[in-house]
Protein backbone atom coordinates (compact mmCIF):
# COMPACT_ATOMS: atom_id res chain seq x y z
CA UNK A 1 0.00 0.00 0.00
CA UNK A 2 2.59 2.35 0.97
CA UNK A 3 4.45 1.44 -2.12
CA UNK A 4 1.51 2.23 -3.99
CA UNK A 5 0.97 5.65 -2.31
CA UNK A 6 4.30 6.56 -3.09
CA UNK A 7 3.83 5.67 -6.73
CA UNK A 8 0.94 7.89 -6.64
CA UNK A 9 2.46 10.84 -5.58
CA UNK A 10 5.26 10.26 -8.03
CA UNK A 11 2.58 10.40 -10.83
CA UNK A 12 1.12 13.73 -9.08
CA UNK A 13 4.53 15.37 -9.82
CA UNK A 14 5.04 13.81 -13.28
CA UNK A 15 1.42 15.05 -14.18
CA UNK A 16 2.26 18.24 -12.63
CA UNK A 17 5.73 18.80 -14.54
CA UNK A 18 4.44 18.22 -17.58
CA UNK A 19 1.61 19.91 -17.44
CA UNK A 20 3.67 22.93 -17.09
CA UNK A 21 6.21 21.34 -20.32
CA UNK A 22 2.65 21.31 -22.45
CA UNK A 23 1.86 24.76 -21.00
CA UNK A 24 5.06 25.83 -22.40
CA UNK A 25 5.07 24.16 -25.40
CA UNK A 26 1.58 26.37 -26.31
CA UNK A 27 4.11 29.04 -27.63
CA UNK A 28 4.73 26.23 -30.30
CA UNK A 29 2.05 27.81 -32.76
CA UNK A 30 3.32 27.06 -35.70
CA UNK A 31 3.59 23.09 -34.71
CA UNK A 32 0.51 22.83 -33.03
CA UNK A 33 -1.47 24.93 -35.44
CA UNK A 34 -1.75 22.98 -38.00
CA UNK A 35 -2.45 19.66 -36.33
CA UNK A 36 -5.43 21.12 -34.18
CA UNK A 37 -8.39 20.69 -36.36
CA UNK A 38 -7.73 17.38 -37.16
CA UNK A 39 -7.93 16.44 -33.44
CA UNK A 40 -10.89 18.58 -33.01
CA UNK A 41 -13.08 16.95 -35.85
CA UNK A 42 -11.36 13.53 -34.46
CA UNK A 43 -12.12 14.08 -30.65
CA UNK A 44 -14.85 16.29 -30.97
CA UNK A 45 -17.18 15.71 -33.64
CA UNK A 46 -17.08 11.72 -33.45
CA UNK A 47 -18.31 11.91 -30.29
CA UNK A 48 -21.69 13.68 -30.98
CA UNK A 49 -23.54 10.13 -31.47
CA UNK A 50 -22.73 8.71 -28.23
CA UNK A 51 -23.28 11.83 -26.54
CA UNK A 52 -26.64 12.93 -27.64
CA UNK A 53 -27.63 9.39 -27.24
CA UNK A 54 -26.98 9.87 -23.12
CA UNK A 55 -28.53 13.02 -23.38
CA UNK A 56 -31.95 11.60 -24.93
CA UNK A 57 -32.10 8.90 -21.96
CA UNK A 58 -31.00 11.37 -19.59
CA UNK A 59 -33.89 13.61 -20.24
CA UNK A 60 -36.60 11.27 -20.02
CA UNK A 61 -35.39 9.58 -17.02
CA UNK A 62 -35.09 12.96 -15.16
CA UNK A 63 -38.08 13.85 -16.16
CA UNK A 64 -40.10 10.73 -15.23
CA UNK A 65 -38.07 10.83 -11.57
CA UNK A 66 -39.11 14.21 -11.16
CA UNK A 67 -42.97 13.57 -12.44
CA UNK A 68 -42.50 10.52 -9.76
CA UNK A 69 -41.19 13.10 -6.85
CA UNK A 70 -42.83 15.59 -7.27
CA UNK A 71 -46.51 14.31 -7.41
CA UNK A 72 -49.04 15.11 -4.70
CA UNK A 73 -46.49 17.58 -3.39
CA UNK A 74 -44.59 20.12 -5.48
CA UNK A 75 -46.55 22.08 -8.51
CA UNK A 76 -45.81 20.11 -11.73
CA UNK A 77 -44.31 22.51 -13.57
CA UNK A 78 -40.70 21.45 -11.86
CA UNK A 79 -40.71 19.12 -13.65
CA UNK A 80 -39.07 21.63 -16.08
CA UNK A 81 -37.02 22.97 -13.64
CA UNK A 82 -35.52 20.24 -12.50
CA UNK A 83 -34.94 18.67 -16.05
CA UNK A 84 -33.52 22.03 -16.78
CA UNK A 85 -31.28 22.41 -14.11
CA UNK A 86 -29.90 19.07 -13.35
CA UNK A 87 -29.14 18.70 -17.55
CA UNK A 88 -27.08 22.14 -17.51
CA UNK A 89 -25.34 22.04 -14.74
CA UNK A 90 -24.38 18.72 -13.71
CA UNK A 91 -25.61 15.33 -15.43
CA UNK A 92 -25.36 16.86 -19.14
CA UNK A 93 -21.49 18.06 -18.82
CA UNK A 94 -20.34 14.91 -16.74
CA UNK A 95 -22.25 12.04 -17.98
CA UNK A 96 -20.69 13.71 -21.83
CA UNK A 97 -17.11 13.89 -20.18
CA UNK A 98 -17.65 10.28 -18.92
CA UNK A 99 -18.68 8.82 -22.11
CA UNK A 100 -15.92 11.05 -23.88
CA UNK A 101 -13.31 9.41 -20.85
CA UNK A 102 -13.78 6.14 -22.71
CA UNK A 103 -14.01 7.22 -26.39
CA UNK A 104 -11.48 10.17 -26.10
CA UNK A 105 -9.36 9.05 -23.49
CA UNK A 106 -8.90 5.38 -24.70
CA UNK A 107 -7.90 6.92 -27.76
CA UNK A 108 -5.26 8.78 -27.33
CA UNK A 109 -3.83 6.83 -25.07
CA UNK A 110 -3.87 4.11 -27.71
CA UNK A 111 -2.44 5.91 -29.88
CA UNK A 112 0.06 7.50 -28.47
CA UNK A 113 0.74 4.31 -26.77
CA UNK A 114 1.76 2.24 -30.00
CA UNK A 115 3.54 5.55 -31.30
CA UNK A 116 5.61 4.78 -27.54
CA UNK A 117 5.98 1.20 -27.80
CA UNK A 118 7.20 1.48 -32.15
CA UNK A 119 9.48 4.40 -31.06
CA UNK A 120 7.81 6.76 -33.43
CA UNK A 121 8.04 9.56 -30.76
CA UNK A 122 11.69 8.70 -30.64
CA UNK A 123 11.70 9.17 -34.31
CA UNK A 124 9.63 12.62 -33.71
CA UNK A 125 12.65 13.62 -31.47
CA UNK A 126 15.04 12.51 -33.72
CA UNK A 127 13.02 14.98 -36.28
CA UNK A 128 13.84 17.84 -34.01
CA UNK A 129 10.11 17.74 -32.69
CA UNK A 130 8.95 18.60 -29.40
CA UNK A 131 6.55 15.41 -28.62
CA UNK A 132 4.76 18.04 -25.81
CA UNK A 133 4.28 20.32 -28.77
CA UNK A 134 3.63 18.21 -31.74
CA UNK A 135 1.55 15.21 -29.73
CA UNK A 136 -0.15 16.80 -26.56
CA UNK A 137 -0.72 20.38 -26.60
CA UNK A 138 -3.18 19.81 -30.14
CA UNK A 139 -5.02 16.82 -28.49
CA UNK A 140 -5.42 18.54 -24.90
CA UNK A 141 -6.68 21.97 -27.28
CA UNK A 142 -8.78 20.31 -28.92
CA UNK A 143 -10.54 18.02 -26.55
CA UNK A 144 -10.83 21.54 -24.29
CA UNK A 145 -12.27 23.10 -26.92
CA UNK A 146 -14.54 20.24 -27.99
CA UNK A 147 -15.97 18.88 -25.11
CA UNK A 148 -18.06 21.95 -24.40
CA UNK A 149 -19.11 21.75 -27.57
CA UNK A 150 -20.43 18.58 -27.76
CA UNK A 151 -21.89 18.90 -24.06
CA UNK A 152 -24.11 21.83 -25.07
CA UNK A 153 -25.33 19.66 -27.78
CA UNK A 154 -26.26 17.18 -25.05
CA UNK A 155 -27.85 19.99 -22.70
CA UNK A 156 -30.09 21.26 -25.07
CA UNK A 157 -31.02 17.40 -26.49
CA UNK A 158 -31.32 16.39 -22.83
CA UNK A 159 -33.90 19.23 -22.08
CA UNK A 160 -35.52 18.66 -25.15
CA UNK A 161 -35.71 14.86 -24.48
CA UNK A 162 -37.34 15.80 -20.95
CA UNK A 163 -39.57 17.92 -22.40
CA UNK A 164 -40.96 15.48 -25.10
CA UNK A 165 -41.59 12.86 -22.30
CA UNK A 166 -43.29 15.60 -20.21
CA UNK A 167 -45.75 16.42 -22.81
CA UNK A 168 -46.40 12.48 -24.12
CA UNK A 169 -46.01 10.19 -20.83
CA UNK A 170 -46.81 13.12 -18.01
CA UNK A 171 -49.99 15.45 -17.53
CA UNK A 172 -47.65 18.38 -18.70
CA UNK A 173 -48.45 20.91 -21.09
CA UNK A 174 -45.59 22.53 -22.95
CA UNK A 175 -46.36 25.92 -21.63
CA UNK A 176 -46.00 24.63 -17.94
CA UNK A 177 -43.13 22.82 -18.40
CA UNK A 178 -41.26 26.27 -20.17
CA UNK A 179 -42.20 27.87 -16.86
CA UNK A 180 -40.71 25.47 -14.63
CA UNK A 181 -37.29 25.61 -16.76
CA UNK A 182 -37.53 29.83 -17.67
CA UNK A 183 -38.58 30.47 -13.94
CA UNK A 184 -35.14 29.08 -12.17
CA UNK A 185 -33.18 29.39 -15.38
CA UNK A 186 -29.76 31.40 -14.74
CA UNK A 187 -27.42 32.21 -17.60
CA UNK A 188 -24.58 30.91 -14.81
CA UNK A 189 -26.26 27.32 -15.65
CA UNK A 190 -24.63 27.06 -18.73
CA UNK A 191 -21.60 28.33 -18.48
CA UNK A 192 -20.93 26.74 -15.45
CA UNK A 193 -21.91 23.82 -17.29
CA UNK A 194 -19.49 24.39 -20.41
CA UNK A 195 -16.66 25.56 -17.67
CA UNK A 196 -16.66 22.60 -16.51
CA UNK A 197 -16.69 20.52 -19.38
CA UNK A 198 -13.73 22.48 -20.97
CA UNK A 199 -11.53 21.40 -17.69
CA UNK A 200 -13.04 17.50 -18.04
CA UNK A 201 -11.68 17.59 -22.20
CA UNK A 202 -7.99 19.32 -20.76
CA UNK A 203 -7.76 16.72 -18.12
CA UNK A 204 -9.27 13.85 -19.97
CA UNK A 205 -6.95 14.27 -22.84
CA UNK A 206 -3.80 15.32 -20.61
CA UNK A 207 -4.58 11.91 -18.72
CA UNK A 208 -4.93 9.98 -22.11
CA UNK A 209 -1.42 11.90 -23.49
CA UNK A 210 0.22 11.52 -20.42
CA UNK A 211 -0.36 7.62 -20.13
CA UNK A 212 0.04 7.04 -23.87
CA UNK A 213 3.83 8.36 -23.65
CA UNK A 214 4.50 6.22 -20.77
CA UNK A 215 3.27 2.94 -22.18
CA UNK A 216 5.31 -0.09 -21.80
CA UNK A 217 6.35 -2.21 -24.28
CA UNK A 218 4.60 -4.81 -25.86
CA UNK A 219 0.68 -4.71 -26.37
CA UNK A 220 -0.50 -5.73 -23.12
CA UNK A 221 1.39 -2.59 -22.04
CA UNK A 222 -0.69 -0.27 -24.37
CA UNK A 223 -3.75 -2.22 -23.22
CA UNK A 224 -3.07 -0.92 -19.57
CA UNK A 225 -2.02 2.24 -20.56
CA UNK A 226 -5.44 2.66 -22.13
CA UNK A 227 -7.24 1.48 -18.90
CA UNK A 228 -5.73 3.53 -17.10
CA UNK A 229 -6.01 6.53 -18.07
CA UNK A 230 -9.99 5.76 -19.22
CA UNK A 231 -10.05 5.12 -15.15
CA UNK A 232 -8.17 8.41 -14.34
CA UNK A 233 -9.72 10.46 -17.17
CA UNK A 234 -13.14 9.25 -15.17
CA UNK A 235 -12.11 10.27 -11.89
CA UNK A 236 -10.46 13.67 -12.74
CA UNK A 237 -13.73 14.60 -13.99
CA UNK A 238 -15.37 13.36 -10.33
CA UNK A 239 -12.86 15.59 -8.71
CA UNK A 240 -12.91 18.50 -11.39
CA UNK A 241 -16.57 18.56 -10.72
CA UNK A 242 -16.55 18.52 -7.08
CA UNK A 243 -13.85 21.55 -6.94
CA UNK A 244 -15.74 23.35 -9.38
CA UNK A 245 -19.05 22.93 -7.45
CA UNK A 246 -16.99 24.23 -4.12
CA UNK A 247 -15.37 27.28 -5.96
CA UNK A 248 -18.84 28.70 -8.44
CA UNK A 249 -21.44 27.67 -6.99
CA UNK B 1 33.10 14.59 -33.38
CA UNK B 2 31.16 12.61 -31.20
CA UNK B 3 33.12 11.30 -28.21
CA UNK B 4 31.80 9.01 -25.59
CA UNK B 5 33.33 9.49 -22.48
CA UNK B 6 33.09 6.96 -20.12
CA UNK B 7 29.21 6.72 -20.35
CA UNK B 8 26.88 4.04 -17.48
CA UNK B 9 23.51 3.81 -18.30
CA UNK B 10 21.12 0.94 -15.83
CA UNK B 11 17.47 0.49 -16.23
CA UNK B 12 16.14 -0.58 -13.20
CA UNK B 13 18.98 -2.85 -11.76
CA UNK B 14 20.33 -3.72 -14.99
CA UNK B 15 23.06 -2.24 -15.74
CA UNK B 16 23.92 -2.46 -19.57
CA UNK B 17 26.34 0.60 -19.80
CA UNK B 18 29.86 0.18 -17.30
CA UNK B 19 31.81 2.92 -18.89
CA UNK B 20 31.95 2.96 -22.34
CA UNK B 21 34.59 5.08 -24.09
CA UNK B 22 34.70 6.08 -28.10
CA UNK B 23 36.12 7.96 -30.44
CA UNK B 24 33.80 8.98 -33.66
CA UNK B 25 36.68 10.61 -35.65
CA UNK B 26 34.52 12.87 -38.43
CA UNK B 27 34.51 11.68 -42.13
CA UNK B 28 35.28 8.49 -41.36
CA UNK B 29 32.41 5.24 -40.87
CA UNK B 30 32.99 3.49 -37.19
CA UNK B 31 31.19 0.36 -36.66
CA UNK B 32 29.99 -0.92 -33.62
CA UNK B 33 29.67 -4.52 -33.26
CA UNK B 34 28.63 -6.45 -30.23
CA UNK B 35 26.08 -9.47 -29.64
CA UNK B 36 22.08 -8.91 -29.37
CA UNK B 37 20.57 -6.90 -26.21
CA UNK B 38 24.31 -5.84 -25.18
CA UNK B 39 23.14 -1.96 -25.50
CA UNK B 40 24.10 -0.61 -28.95
CA UNK B 41 20.83 0.64 -29.20
CA UNK B 42 21.14 2.33 -26.02
CA UNK B 43 24.40 3.34 -26.94
CA UNK B 44 23.19 5.32 -30.11
CA UNK B 45 19.75 6.60 -28.13
CA UNK B 46 22.27 8.20 -25.65
CA UNK B 47 24.16 10.00 -28.48
CA UNK B 48 20.99 11.99 -29.76
CA UNK B 49 19.84 12.38 -26.01
CA UNK B 50 16.98 10.11 -26.02
CA UNK B 51 17.56 8.65 -22.70
CA UNK B 52 20.16 10.17 -20.19
CA UNK B 53 22.78 8.75 -19.18
CA UNK B 54 23.41 7.76 -15.16
CA UNK B 55 27.18 8.56 -15.47
CA UNK B 56 29.98 10.18 -17.76
CA UNK B 57 28.86 12.02 -21.16
CA UNK B 58 28.38 12.21 -24.78
CA UNK B 59 29.96 14.60 -26.40
CA UNK B 60 28.54 16.11 -30.37
CA UNK B 61 31.26 18.83 -31.37
CA UNK B 62 32.44 20.06 -28.15
CA UNK B 63 29.34 20.33 -26.48
CA UNK B 64 27.63 17.74 -23.87
CA UNK B 65 24.14 16.50 -25.00
CA UNK B 66 22.79 15.51 -21.90
CA UNK B 67 23.33 19.47 -20.59
CA UNK B 68 21.71 21.00 -23.53
CA UNK B 69 18.00 22.75 -23.17
CA UNK B 70 15.30 21.56 -25.67
CA UNK B 71 16.51 24.02 -28.14
CA UNK B 72 20.08 23.30 -27.88
CA UNK B 73 18.76 19.97 -28.78
CA UNK B 74 16.68 20.43 -31.33
CA UNK B 75 19.95 22.09 -33.29
CA UNK B 76 21.99 19.01 -32.18
CA UNK B 77 19.40 16.87 -33.65
CA UNK B 78 19.28 19.01 -37.21
CA UNK B 79 23.19 17.88 -37.04
CA UNK B 80 22.19 14.21 -36.30
CA UNK B 81 20.43 11.90 -38.59
CA UNK B 82 18.83 8.51 -36.86
CA UNK B 83 18.03 5.43 -38.43
CA UNK B 84 15.85 3.42 -36.60
CA UNK B 85 16.89 -0.26 -36.11
CA UNK B 86 12.37 -1.15 -36.61
CA UNK B 87 12.73 1.97 -38.94
CA UNK B 88 10.30 3.37 -36.67
CA UNK B 89 8.09 5.28 -39.47
CA UNK B 90 5.28 7.51 -38.34
CA UNK B 91 2.21 4.89 -39.11
CA UNK B 92 -0.43 7.04 -39.59
CA UNK B 93 1.15 8.93 -42.67
CA UNK B 94 2.18 7.73 -46.04
CA UNK B 95 5.82 7.74 -47.05
CA UNK B 96 6.34 11.32 -48.84
CA UNK B 97 4.53 12.62 -45.29
CA UNK B 98 7.22 10.79 -43.42
CA UNK B 99 10.10 12.46 -44.77
CA UNK B 100 8.34 15.72 -45.40
CA UNK B 101 8.32 16.36 -41.19
CA UNK B 102 11.71 16.66 -40.81
CA UNK B 103 12.43 19.08 -43.54
CA UNK B 104 9.12 21.24 -42.66
CA UNK B 105 10.45 21.90 -39.03
CA UNK B 106 13.57 23.15 -40.98
CA UNK B 107 11.62 25.47 -42.80
CA UNK B 108 12.32 24.18 -46.16
CA UNK B 109 10.61 25.27 -49.55
CA UNK B 110 7.86 23.26 -51.07
CA UNK B 111 9.78 22.73 -53.77
CA UNK B 112 12.92 22.32 -51.93
CA UNK B 113 10.97 19.18 -49.91
CA UNK B 114 9.52 17.70 -53.30
CA UNK B 115 13.04 17.40 -54.41
CA UNK B 116 14.49 16.26 -51.44
CA UNK B 117 11.88 13.63 -50.87
CA UNK B 118 12.58 11.99 -54.27
CA UNK B 119 16.14 12.31 -54.43
CA UNK B 120 16.01 10.27 -51.22
CA UNK B 121 13.76 7.49 -52.43
CA UNK B 122 16.07 7.05 -55.05
CA UNK B 123 19.36 6.64 -53.22
CA UNK B 124 17.76 3.85 -51.23
CA UNK B 125 15.82 2.43 -54.35
CA UNK B 126 12.38 2.85 -53.74
CA UNK B 127 11.24 4.94 -56.56
CA UNK B 128 7.26 5.57 -56.85
CA UNK B 129 6.26 4.25 -53.28
CA UNK B 130 5.81 8.49 -51.78
CA UNK B 131 1.99 7.53 -51.39
CA UNK B 132 1.74 4.17 -49.84
CA UNK B 133 1.61 3.59 -45.98
CA UNK B 134 4.11 2.07 -43.97
CA UNK B 135 2.01 -0.94 -43.37
CA UNK B 136 1.76 -1.41 -46.90
CA UNK B 137 5.32 -2.12 -47.35
CA UNK B 138 7.79 -5.08 -46.60
CA UNK B 139 10.16 -4.99 -43.44
CA UNK B 140 13.33 -3.93 -45.84
CA UNK B 141 11.22 -1.76 -47.70
CA UNK B 142 10.09 0.17 -45.01
CA UNK B 143 14.08 0.13 -43.22
CA UNK B 144 14.90 1.87 -46.33
CA UNK B 145 12.24 4.52 -45.94
CA UNK B 146 13.78 4.97 -42.20
CA UNK B 147 17.15 5.40 -43.99
CA UNK B 148 15.38 7.95 -46.43
CA UNK B 149 13.77 10.08 -44.33
CA UNK B 150 17.12 10.56 -42.18
CA UNK B 151 19.33 11.34 -45.06
CA UNK B 152 16.46 13.64 -46.84
CA UNK B 153 17.97 16.09 -43.86
CA UNK B 154 21.43 16.53 -45.09
CA UNK B 155 22.81 15.72 -41.18
CA UNK B 156 26.28 16.19 -40.45
CA UNK B 157 26.01 12.70 -38.91
CA UNK B 158 24.22 9.50 -39.03
CA UNK B 159 23.68 6.76 -36.93
CA UNK B 160 22.63 3.86 -38.34
CA UNK B 161 20.91 1.10 -36.42
CA UNK B 162 21.60 -2.12 -38.10
CA UNK B 163 20.83 -0.93 -41.31
CA UNK B 164 20.89 -3.99 -43.07
CA UNK B 165 19.48 -6.63 -40.57
CA UNK B 166 16.62 -7.95 -42.52
CA UNK B 167 17.58 -6.97 -46.22
CA UNK B 168 18.42 -9.56 -48.43
CA UNK B 169 22.01 -9.85 -49.66
CA UNK B 170 21.58 -7.69 -52.81
CA UNK B 171 19.64 -4.95 -50.86
CA UNK B 172 22.30 -5.26 -48.26
CA UNK B 173 24.99 -4.96 -50.87
CA UNK B 174 23.50 -1.80 -51.74
CA UNK B 175 23.07 -0.30 -48.44
CA UNK B 176 26.55 -0.98 -47.57
CA UNK B 177 27.91 1.07 -50.76
CA UNK B 178 24.86 3.95 -50.25
CA UNK B 179 26.91 4.01 -46.13
CA UNK B 180 30.47 4.30 -48.11
CA UNK B 181 29.13 6.77 -50.47
CA UNK B 182 27.70 9.10 -47.96
CA UNK B 183 30.68 8.72 -45.84
CA UNK B 184 32.66 9.58 -49.28
CA UNK B 185 30.51 12.75 -49.20
CA UNK B 186 31.96 13.94 -45.75
CA UNK B 187 29.21 12.76 -43.72
CA UNK B 188 30.15 10.62 -40.45
CA UNK B 189 28.95 7.26 -39.97
CA UNK B 190 28.61 4.99 -36.71
CA UNK B 191 26.98 2.08 -37.87
CA UNK B 192 25.66 -0.44 -34.96
CA UNK B 193 25.31 -4.21 -36.71
CA UNK B 194 26.02 -7.98 -35.91
CA UNK B 195 26.55 -7.91 -39.94
CA UNK B 196 29.85 -8.79 -39.70
CA UNK B 197 30.20 -8.90 -43.66
CA UNK B 198 28.83 -5.57 -43.87
CA UNK B 199 30.86 -4.29 -40.64
CA UNK B 200 34.02 -5.06 -42.94
CA UNK B 201 32.94 -3.41 -45.95
CA UNK B 202 31.42 -0.02 -44.65
CA UNK B 203 33.58 -0.19 -41.25
CA UNK B 204 37.26 2.27 -41.93
CA UNK B 205 37.16 1.66 -37.63
CA UNK B 206 35.21 -1.25 -35.87
CA UNK B 207 34.51 -0.97 -32.34
CA UNK B 208 33.85 -4.60 -30.42
CA UNK B 209 31.00 -3.65 -27.57
CA UNK B 210 31.26 -6.55 -24.53
CA UNK B 211 29.68 -6.37 -21.44
CA UNK B 212 29.31 -2.46 -20.61
CA UNK B 213 32.46 -1.57 -22.38
CA UNK B 214 34.58 -1.25 -25.24
CA UNK B 215 36.09 -4.48 -25.67
CA UNK B 216 38.61 -3.43 -28.84
CA UNK B 217 38.51 -0.88 -31.32
CA UNK B 218 40.69 -0.51 -34.25
CA UNK B 219 40.80 -0.73 -37.89
CA UNK B 220 39.09 -3.47 -39.92
CA UNK B 221 42.35 -5.01 -40.62
CA UNK B 222 43.01 -4.71 -36.93
CA UNK B 223 39.94 -6.88 -35.63
CA UNK B 224 40.02 -9.11 -38.52
CA UNK B 225 43.67 -10.22 -36.91
CA UNK B 226 42.37 -9.84 -33.09
CA UNK B 227 43.86 -11.79 -30.97
CA UNK B 228 41.11 -11.03 -28.66
CA UNK B 229 39.53 -15.01 -27.82
CA UNK B 230 36.27 -12.72 -26.87
CA UNK B 231 36.56 -10.42 -30.50
CA UNK B 232 37.72 -13.62 -32.64
CA UNK B 233 35.10 -15.43 -31.19
CA UNK B 234 32.53 -13.04 -32.23
CA UNK B 235 33.38 -12.23 -35.88
CA UNK B 236 33.86 -15.58 -36.74
CA UNK B 237 30.38 -16.28 -35.91
CA UNK B 238 31.68 -19.70 -33.45
CA UNK B 239 29.21 -20.39 -30.74
CA UNK B 240 30.24 -20.52 -26.50
CA UNK B 241 31.74 -23.20 -25.19
CA UNK B 242 28.20 -25.13 -24.14
CA UNK B 243 27.59 -24.02 -20.25
CA UNK B 244 28.53 -26.68 -18.06
CA UNK B 245 25.93 -29.10 -16.74
CA UNK B 246 25.01 -27.91 -13.45
CA UNK B 247 26.47 -30.35 -10.22
CA UNK B 248 24.62 -32.88 -8.68
CA UNK B 249 21.50 -32.56 -11.39
CA UNK B 250 22.07 -35.99 -13.09
CA UNK B 251 23.05 -37.94 -9.97
N1 LIG C 1 13.79 1.77 -22.33
C1 LIG C 1 14.30 0.67 -21.76
N2 LIG C 1 13.83 0.24 -20.58
C2 LIG C 1 14.32 -0.85 -19.99
N3 LIG C 1 15.31 -1.61 -20.50
C3 LIG C 1 15.82 -1.24 -21.68
C4 LIG C 1 15.34 -0.09 -22.36
N4 LIG C 1 16.04 0.02 -23.52
C5 LIG C 1 16.91 -1.01 -23.53
N5 LIG C 1 16.79 -1.77 -22.43
C6 LIG C 1 17.59 -2.96 -22.11
O1 LIG C 1 18.93 -2.66 -22.37
C7 LIG C 1 19.58 -3.76 -22.94
C8 LIG C 1 20.29 -3.35 -24.21
O2 LIG C 1 19.32 -3.04 -25.18
P1 LIG C 1 19.69 -2.58 -26.64
O3 LIG C 1 18.41 -2.37 -27.36
O4 LIG C 1 20.65 -1.47 -26.62
O5 LIG C 1 20.41 -3.87 -27.21
P2 LIG C 1 21.13 -4.02 -28.61
O6 LIG C 1 22.58 -4.18 -28.35
O7 LIG C 1 20.72 -2.93 -29.51
O8 LIG C 1 20.55 -5.42 -29.08
P3 LIG C 1 20.02 -5.84 -30.55
O9 LIG C 1 21.22 -6.15 -31.33
O10 LIG C 1 19.19 -7.04 -30.28
O11 LIG C 1 19.24 -4.68 -31.07
C9 LIG C 1 18.54 -4.82 -23.15
O12 LIG C 1 18.68 -5.78 -22.13
C10 LIG C 1 17.23 -4.11 -22.99
O13 LIG C 1 16.30 -4.95 -22.38
MG1 LIG D 1 19.47 -2.72 -31.01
Amino acid sequence: MASRGAARDGFVAHVGRRSLETARALADVKTWGPLLAGQMRRLGVDSVPIALFIAVFTGIVLSLLSSYIFTGTVPMYFVGALVGKTVMMELGPVLTGMALAGRVGASIAAELGTMKVTEQVDALETLAYDPNSYLIVPRVLAATLMFPVVTAFAMAVGVGAGWVTSINLLDLSTPEFLKGLKQFYQFKDIWFGLVKSASFGAAVALMGCLRGLDARAGAAGVGLSTTRAVVLGCEAILVLDAFWALVLL
Amino acid sequence: MIVLDNLAKSFGSKQVLRGVSLEVPDGRNTVIIGPSGIGKSVTLKLIVGLIEPDGGAVEVDGEVVHQMDRRRLAELRGRVGYVFQFAALFDSMTVAENIRLGLVKRGHGEDVIRERIEESLAVVDLPGVEDKYPAELSGGMRKRVGIARAIALKPHYILYDEPTTGLDPITSAVMDQFMIRTRDLGVTGLVVTHDMRSAFSVGDRIAMLHEGSIRQVGTVGEIQATEDPIVRQFIEGRPGPPAPAPAGRFE
